[in-house]
């Protein structure tokens, strides 16, 4: 009767542990998008009523949506192409036996470990140095750089013996070297492929280093909210944020949707 | 489509292994010629070189006449059926039957009658909208088969293609490839190192044993008459019974080689035996005898089903079939 107890209470304080962990982790999330509805003009406590004022304030700023919109096509093209160099790098390194290509899948993998700090000063004295004009181009530049590493390992990883023997047997039915990429190595990585893209998709989304320190005139969106914040809080900030996480959000979801079809 | 195969002292090397030794063979266009040994013997070194996924270091392979120096996999009369199958498994049935055909540029509609027509022939009618997931071990491997015969290949290569399959499975398929390839005429290279699989489909087996050729003939002429001791022994169990002196057709050294089965009532006299022990195979008994010429000596004898002698009987030992080969 005792033990039953002790093992009662000892369930109710893992769940207690597990709620604390979750509080720990989204109760800034929930703080966040709580007072993105404040009816009021400090999005800090008491929550004064609910209204979508802020939301209508953020969707008709120019410039906000200018940014959302310069936030996403540096997503987009920036993590296509990280993908599309990964996944041939991957694929490469898979099939041939190099000279030293542990030592090439070490330098490809490297600079996840190097800080978004450095690799942005890198890329910002290697622009000045060329005469290469500050412009999203170049901040998508910065996140094939920071993606790549990634796309790479996630490919890399993906393609077992399984692929190669595929591959092996399109080449025997007459297949070039582009319809095995295309026709059977592609389409088997599809899941990874498709989770490495949403990832890169939402690191693209959500940095700011890289993006402060590489564009100038046009900017990406956490930049924008960046310079938001320097003319103090608003509740504003807090509905661009909620949607800036609702947009990772249904990215990770979508990543992870595709890897669950494999 | 058929075409023969030559091959012409062939030699490969991977590092300082010799996996192929000047290895020649001809191979008749329609014949169905299965390689067998051990693994690492060579025999998958071979037919990779056959199908291009590998090039000989030295000498040079002609299918059909044609050398085929420095022509890939993709552009070789050859397609090959793998061990793991290697479906594609994002494809149907029908895509993947149809593959080779779309990369030579065959219309969608022609590719797919073809690839029902090939799906029929390997007993798979009706099923080319399924996917290789559904499909059971012995199902892919049909699937494998007619994908790689779409495309009527001059030469068939199968890379231990029953390998994975259980032995059931295996001895039925093997009539099945048999059937397939008498109704399609394509010069088959088979791999194994079954024996049995070996003696049960092939036209000619080619014995190999450490990148050489041992032996090659028709099925019952390597088991019945093997040209060296290794194809003896790997043909199935054998006894060696060491000759002194000079034998004929050897010279030096000899040994006498005789089939467990080839125990009779008549023919070579090697006087009695003790039997030692004896176990029920079914189709016969397996007795271990110990001549009494030579005591220490062990001979497996096969003893037909209804005779049960007791360990110690006396048993009179005549091969009614043996060889001398060169020890």
């Amino acid at each position: 009767m005792r033990r039953a107890t002790a093992s009662r209470i000892g369930r109710g304080l893992v769940w207690l542990y597990l709620c604390a962990i979750y509080a720990f982790i989204f109760l800034p999330v929930v703080v966040l998008v709580v007072f993105s509805f404040q009816d009021g003009r400090l999005p800090v406590p008491p929550l004064q009523g609910v209204s979508l004022k802020w939301y209508f304030k953020v969707l008709s700023d120019r410039d906000l949506i200018a940014a959302l919109l310069n936030s996403a096509l540096v997503a987009g093209v920036s993590s296509a192409v990280a993908l599309v160099l990964g996944f041939l790098a991957a694929h490469g390194l898979a099939r041939q036996v190099l000279p030293g290509s542990a030592w090439l899948r070490g330098v490809l993998i490297a600079p996840i470990a190097v800080s978004s700090l450095i690799i942005a000063l890198g890329l910002l004295s290697l622009f000045n140095q060329m005469g290469v004009r500050l412009s999203l181009l170049t901040a998508g530049i910065g996140h094939v750089v920071i993606n790549l590493p990634l796309c790479f390992a996630i490919c890399y990883a993906a393609m077992g013996d399984h692929q190669k023997a595929a591959e092996r047997a399109a080449r025997d039915l007459g297949a070039s070297e582009v319809q095995v990429l295309a026709l059977v190595s592609a389409p088997m990585l599809a899941p990874a492929l498709g989770a490495a893209f949403f990832l890169s998709m939402t690191f693209s989304w959500d940095e700011f280093l890289i993006a402060f320190l590489l564009t100038r005139f046009d900017v990406t969106l956490p930049v924008e909210i960046w310079s938001m914040l320097r003319s103090g809080l608003s509740p504003a900030t807090n509905a661009v944020g909620s949607l800036v996480f609702l947009v990772s959000v249904a990215a990770v979801f979508g990543a992870q949707a595709v890897r669950r079809q494999a | 489509m058929t075409a023969g195969v030559s091959v012409q002292g062939v030699t490969r090397a991977y590092g300082a292994a010799r996996a192929l030794d000047a290895v020649s063979l001809e191979i008749a266009a329609g014949e169905f010629v299965v390689l067998l040994g051990p693994s690492g013997c060579g025999k998958t070194t071979l037919l990779n070189i056959l199908g291009g996924f590998a090039e000989p270091d030295q000498g040079r392979v002609l299918i059909g006449g044609r050398d085929m120096a420095g022509v890939g996999p993709k552009d070789r009369p050859t397609t090959t059926v793998f061990q793991d199958y290697a479906l594609f498994p994002h494809m149907t049935l029908a895509q993947n039957v149809g593959f080779g055909l779309r990369m030579r540029g065959v219309s969608g509609s022609v590719r797919a009658a073809r690839a029902e027509e090939m799906l029929a022939l390997v007993g798979l009618a009706g099923r080319g909208a399924r996917r290789p997931h559904e499909m059971s071990g012995g199902q892919r491997q049909r699937v494998a088969l007619a994908r790689a015969l779409a495309v009527e290949p001059d030469v068939l290569l199968l890379d231990e293609p029953l390998g994975a399959l259980d032995l059931k499975l295996r001895r039925s398929m093997q009539d099945e490839l048999k059937a397939i390839q008498r109704r399609v005429g394509t010069t088959f290279v088979h791999v194994t190192h079954d024996q049995e699989e070996a003696m049960a489909i092939a036209d000619r087996i080619v014995v190999m044993n450490a990148g050489r050729i041992e032996d090659e003939g028709a099925p019952r002429q390597v088991y019945l008459n093997p040209k060296s001791l290794f194809s003896a022994g790997f043909m199935g169990e054998i006894n060696r019974i060491p000759l002194e002196g000079d034998w004929r057709p050897v010279p030096g050294p000899g040994v006498l080689c005789i089939r467990p089965e080839a125990f009779g009532a008549h023919g070579l006299d090697l006087g009695t035996g003790r039997v030692l022990d004896c176990a029920f195979f079914g189709a016969y008994l397996r007795a271990h005898v110990a001549p009494d010429a030579a005591p220490a000596m062990r001979l497996v004898v096969h003893v037909p089903q209804g005779a049960a002698p007791d360990p110690g009987a006396e048993i009179a030992l005549r091969a009614t079939t043996w060889g001398v080969l060169r020890a």
